[in-house]
């Protein structure tokens, strides 16, 4: 019920007062109040949708940071893994 | 699609599940709030690659599920009314009221349309203006900003064959209601993303304050929810409570300003029943007297239709979190998704059409959840 999906902006007009655009989720175009975002997206931006309305505009940079955080770490599980291997094959060594 | 599919990397979630489990030095007991986590969780298994390290409780975060019979029986009562179109989001259709559900009243004639947004009953009501259009504005805080504009917009455009059915519950109060239960075992939460997009998370300073518990503001996607656990493990591990931002690309701490505005100037905090668990003080929103011409329940004199839960399904307990869905002895015999008892068998975010759905009940209950 809360879902929201990320979409990014087309177009962008007014209808009757409302700011309103049409917003691509991956090749699906809906109409979509951008009343709460209005003042920071335009188009070309990627905005979280539910229910019809865009509730945020996606921080590219924050999603950018997060996924360096996680990529760092999975490398260094690696690293720590092959560690670990390399521990354990010097264990068996004479 | 941007956004969306790195966020289901499966070496990056192997990554995080690793993570847990060597951090974790005891099972940590954690709550997640929203249902559409619930169903990810539940659909993914990830409450069973991660059950040596952590329990997951699923909480009440399912707005389809919490909304009271009451208010189910009010909306049949509507929709069966010739001169009523009555519209709503597609997944309140087959919650069961008293007697039926909106699909049996639409097949038995009944002018019931399910929109995508809710300007489109707006709309709709302009285009019918012989007709008596009612949108069933349920919901959690991240829903209330749609609903409150669909209101303000009727108002400003002068539709006056237009009103609400509200039934509108807010988070925080039911975390408070968890964490004061005496049975309460939840040591943590993972807040629900898109609430706190609208809200922001100040709100929810003073609760990890109070009660000692870590609150993770938590994402969607499978790599957002085991980060947000993630997060709260560490927490918990290292003696912290504190409230953390796991969905930084969507939440800001001040949360969406315009739509708290807008949400304010429509509505205002009411005492409201939660379905299966009762009423909760200040937990919901309700219109403001400003808006009384858009309230259907006033419009068409709704205060006389009143219900009983069903005493069989024990949906309190599984939104409490004191059972898990298949130890209630209706669940998959009684209640099914295709025949529910109880409105938490029928959204797909409901904790026990989750576990239906996806037959992990088995194997959870083997592993002594
Ligand atoms: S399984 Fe059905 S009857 Fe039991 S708690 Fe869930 S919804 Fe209610």
């Amino acid at each position: 019920m809360c879902l929201g999906i990320p979409g990014r902006i087309v177009d962008r007009r007014d209808d009757a007062g409302l700011p309103v655009g049409t917003v691509d989720f991956g090749g699906v175009r809906r109409e979509v109040c951008l009343a709460y975002v209005a003042d920071e997206a335009s188009v070309g931006d990627y905005v979280v949708v539910h229910v019809g309305f865009a509730i945020s505009k996606v921080d590219e940079e924050e999603a950018h940071r997060t996924f360096q955080v996680l990529r760092e770490m999975s490398q260094l599980d690696e690293l720590d893994w092959m560690a670990d291997l390399a521990d354990a094959a010097e264990g068996v060594q004479p | 699609m941007k956004y969306l599919s790195e966020y289901r990397d499966p070496a990056l979630a192997r990554t995080l599940v690793d993570r847990i489990l060597r951090t974790s030095t005891k099972r940590w007991t954690l709550m997640e709030v929203c249902g559409g986590q619930t169903h990810t969780i539940v659909k993914q298994g990830i409450h069973e690659v991660l059950a040596d390290a952590v329990e997951m409780i699923h909480g009440p975060g399912c707005p389809v599920c919490v909304t009271p019979l009451e208010q189910i029986d009010r909306a049949l009562h509507l929709a069966a009314r010739p001169d009523v179109i009555f519209t709503s989001f597609g997944d309140m259709l087959r919650v069961p009221g008293s007697e039926c559900d909106l699909f049996q009243v639409k097949a038995r004639g009944g002018n019931v349309r399910i929109v995508y947004s809710p300007l489109d009953a707006v709309e709709l009501a302009r285009r019918h203006p012989d007709r008596e259009v009612v949108f069933f504005a349920v919901g959690f805080e991240t829903t209330a900003p749609a609903n409150a504009m669909a209101v303000w917009r009727a108002r400003e455009l002068g539709v006056d064959n237009f009103s609400v059915l509200v039934s509108h519950v807010t988070v925080p109060p039911a975390m408070v209601a968890i964490l004061e239960d005496p049975g309460n075992r939840v040591q943590g939460f993972l807040a629900a993303g898109h609430v706190c997009t609208v809200m922001g998370w100040e709100e929810y300073d003073p609760l990890a304050e109070r009660y000692a518990v870590p609150i993770v503001v938590t994402g969607f996607e499978p790599l957002d929810i085991l980060e947000g656990i993630w997060m709260a493990v560490v927490q918990l591990e290292e003696g912290r409570h504190e409230v953390e931002n796991q969905y930084v690309r969507s939440v800001r701490r001040e949360g969406n300003r315009p739509a708290q505005e807008l949400v304010s100037r429509v509505f205002h905090v009411v005492d409201r029943g939660w379905r299966g668990i009762g009423t909760i003080p200040a937990s919901g929103l309700g219109l403001r007297p400003e808006f009384a011409a858009f309230d259907a329940e006033r419009k068409f004199d709704l205060h006389h239709i009143r219900a009983e839960e069903p005493a069989e399904c024990r949906a309190g307990d599984v939104l409490r979190g004191h059972i898990k869905p298949f130890e209630c002895p209706a669940f998959g015999g009684a209640c099914t998704p295709e025949s529910p008892l109880g409105a938490p068998m029928v959204s797909t975010e409901g904790a026990c059409a989750a576990y239906h759905n996806f037959g992990r009940f088995q194997a959870a209950a083997a592993g002594g959840a």
